[in-house]
């Protein structure tokens, strides 16, 4: 009876003590923590891939917060999530969503098994930085897609793959969200998150080579060769910059007037999303004939022509 | 008989080249004078276009104290100062030279008399280490360290002995070999030369017992020079890196990195080095060619070749019965620690101590299983590594566990991957991560 009587005494009292310590502790040591990053952690994607700068998405959450109370979310932006998920964030905060362009994820190489010949094989690690490491690479383009694969090993979203046939990386826009998770695995730097553009159309120059003509026509029948007839054509918008051998398009100045494409000799300048082009001959018949000579397009018509 | 402590293989030696003499290979039309022959900083090209050289002009100056002047090894008109194609897979600034005739400077002695450093006691430290710095010297074992870097001991270390690397463990090549059999004499007085420049009293040259013709005429040739002993060596790959060689021969451990060997007192530098460092101090003459290995099981005759610098590697594989049918892979350098080459129209450089020319089936590496555990790789590390660990956090990226275990003292050597059952690609992933941790080290310590 006594024995028991002292256990109950002893541990009730350690019970009691330890009680009125973690009481105290939690009151005095007590970290105040803003609810509305939990609330915003919430409608997060979670994905954690560090794409808007920072370490995943409790931190992005805390910035969020840190920005609603100087009043404005500035630049702050989930990719993966979106616009959805920004408008969410912004409602909890009690702000107005700024408007982000949506971007993309963009392989600017062109050099497919047939344009870019394989030199030499390459059979060590199956990685695009062990393989940078040997120099060349397969191909005697410095510059472009090495098609190991380390892009695609770093995306979070299944957004990336080797096409087998051209032996480059492609992008599935449906899937990217231009976290940049690719950009900064390349050890080429080859992928380029670009503005979406309007209706997913944006022209892009597809080549990464920023050695002189000559070597860079060598080694691929399909790289910026730095000749600026590109430049010459956008005299206009100024859309293009020629550096380093290497054209490329500022997104926010081009117009998407596809002239550019026309004029590049080596077909590196590619438009993305873009209706098919109408075949020369039909745009300038069709042209004048817009009304009164229906019979004459018809006669033109392919089916027309069959039957 | 001496060898290092920890790990080490035993690749197939195929010493193919070693009966054949050293010949002198013919003068390019065209030689390419890469200006990144060496580590550190580039050299700085300092003719145009249209310049008349000859053999020894200097066609770029030092861009550094780690750094090495580059001369011409041709004479004749420079056609152009551009990007070329180097042995390590990228385009880089070189000058080439459209060659014309075989014009010397007159500043060079090209006799070939034996000119001894005890008859020249004006000849003091700082200006053999001056000399061997305008002559361009670096490391000629492949590593292309500048050689009077090693020379100029930091303040605080105090050499104690010079130790030559004799041992070219390297499979295939021969080239250290010939040299020995034939300029034995002239690399003694390289080796005096310094041991005077770096104020020590005790030489050793170390030389793997595989080449017995070597030991005994350096043993009989080192009778005139009594602070200079040979080392043979038992075989053993990779005696010939830098703290094994010290190992072996001294018995001494090179601490980790950013220890070097001077911290342990010794001054290492390889057998080529020696007798370029005699050719400078002696002749006057600036790094303008050396001795390359030609070589490979299908190589109708396997050579030594003293070729100039800027000779395209396709040319010397002409001499030498060009370039067989099946040819699976071109190395620049031996097996074990050689670089594929991407291209023939490299051009030779100060480094290049090998060409070695592998069949298809030889140059095919196996596909890699997985990891078994059975730790042949770190019994055979020589550095005292766990290379199959360093491989997975490589791959892994996680270079915080590669740097806790010392994945910079990585000495590159490739026995792991040599002797893994499981062909796995572990020198591949180890020096991608090495790479990096040093990148993340150095911009750490900028900080």
């Amino acid at each position: 009876m006594n024995v028991i009587l002292i256990a109950v005494i002893v541990l009730g009292g350690i019970g009691l003590v330890s009680a009125l310590v973690l009481f105290v502790a939690s009151k005095k040591f007590a970290v105040h923590e803003d609810p509305r990053i939990a609330q915003v952690s919430e409608v997060l994607p979670q994905a954690n891939c560090g794409g808007c700068g920072y370490p995943g998405c409790s931190g992005f959450a805390n910035a969020c917060v840190k920005a609603a109370d100087s009043g404005s979310l500035g630049d702050l932006n989930c990719a993966p999530g979106g616009k959805a998920v920004m408008e969410q964030v912004a409602g909890i905060l009690g702000l107005q969503a700024t408007e982000s362009a949506p971007k993309v994820a963009v392989v600017r190489c062109n050099g497919t098994c047939e344009a870019r010949p394989r030199q030499v094989e390459y059979n060590g690690a199956k990685s695009c930085r062990i393989q940078q490491m040997t120099g060349m690479g397969e191909t005697m383009c410095g510059y472009g897609c090495l098609g190991g694969g380390d892009c695609v090993d770093a995306c979070l979203f299944g957004a990336i793959t080797i096409n087998p046939e051209t032996g480059l990386a492609e992008v599935d826009e449906s899937k990217c969200t231009a976290c940049g998770a690719c950009a900064k695995a390349c050890p080429r730097s080859i992928i380029e998150i670009r503005p979406a553009g309007p209706k997913g159309r944006r022209m892009v120059v597809l080549c990464n080579n920023k050695d002189k003509g000559a070597i860079a026509n060598k080694a691929c029948k399909s790289a910026c060769i730095g000749c600026g007839k590109c430049v010459k054509t956008c005299e206009k918008f100024e859309a293009i910059t020629l550096e380093n051998n290497l054209a490329w398009i500022d997104p926010e100045k081009c117009k998407m007037c596809r002239k550019c494409e026309e004029a590049c000799p080596k077909g590196a300048i590619k438009g993305f999303n873009f209706p098919p082009r109408k075949p020369k001959a039909e745009v300038a018949e069709a042209a004048p004939s817009a009304a009164p000579a229906v019979p004459k397009a018809e006669a033109v018509s392919p089916e027309a022509k069959q039957d | 008989m001496k060898t290092f402590k920890l790990g080490g293989v035993h690749p197939a030696e195929n010493k193919l080249s070693a009966g054949s003499p050293i010949r002198e290979a013919a003068l390019p039309k065209q030689a390419v004078f890469s200006m990144f022959q060496h580590i550190g900083a580039p050299a700085k090209p300092v003719v145009k276009k249209g310049d008349e050289v000859k053999v020894g002009t200097l066609l770029g100056e030092a861009g550094g104290f780690v750094s090495a002047p580059i001369y011409s090894a041709v004479s004749g008109k420079v056609n152009k100062v551009d990007v070329a194609l180097d042995a390590s897979g990228t385009r880089r600034m070189a000058v080439y030279v459209d060659v014309e005739g075989d014009e010397w400077e007159e500043s060079i002695d090209r006799s070939t008399d034996l000119v001894k450093l005890s008859d020249h006691p004006e000849l003091d430290a700082k200006t053999i280490v001056e000399k061997i710095k305008n002559a361009g010297i670096v490391g000629m074992g492949g590593a292309t360290f500048p050689c009077h870097v090693k020379l100029c001991p930091p303040p605080g270390c105090k050499a104690e002995c010079v130790i030559i690397n004799a041992v070219e463990c390297e499979p295939y090549l021969t080239a250290d070999h010939r040299l020995m059999l034939e300029h034995a004499e002239e690399i003694l007085e390289g080796v005096e030369c310094i041991m005077k420049a770096v104020d020590v009293k005790v030489g050793y040259v170390g030389i793997e017992n595989n080449k017995p013709d070597a030991i005994a005429l350096m043993t009989e040739k080192a009778k005139d020079h009594p602070n200079i002993e040979i080392v043979p060596l038992k075989v053993k790959y990779p005696q010939g890196g830098e703290k094994q060689l010290i190992d072996a021969v001294i018995g001494r451990e090179v601490p980790a990195p950013p220890a070097i060997p001077i911290n342990v007192g010794a001054v290492v530098q390889n057998v080529g080095t020696a007798y370029a460092i005699y050719q400078a101090v002696m002749k006057n003459r600036p790094l303008i060619d050396r001795v390359i290995t030609v070589t490979g099981k299908s190589v109708k005759n396997p050579s030594n070749l003293l070729a100039r610098l800027g000779t395209p590697f396709q040319q010397l594989i002409d001499e030498c019965g060009g370039l067989p049918e099946d040819t699976g892979k071109i190395i620049g350098g031996g097996p074990m620690m050689g670089k594929a080459l991407v291209s023939l129209e490299v051009p030779m450089t100060k480094g290049s101590s090998g060409l070695l020319i592998m069949n298809e089936k030889e140059a095919r590496r196996s596909e890699p299983d997985p990891c078994i555990r059975c730790a042949k790789c770190v019994s055979a590390c020589p550095m005292g590594l766990e290379p199959y660990l360093l491989a997975q956090v490589s791959g892994l990226h996680d270079w915080e566990t590669a740097e806790n275990n010392d994945i910079t003292s990585c000495i590159e050597c490739g026995s792991c991957q040599f002797t893994c059952p499981s062909h796995r690609p572990l020198l591949d992933n180890i020096r991608l991560g090495k790479s990096t941790v040093m990148g993340i080290i150095r911009s750490r310590n900028a900080k």
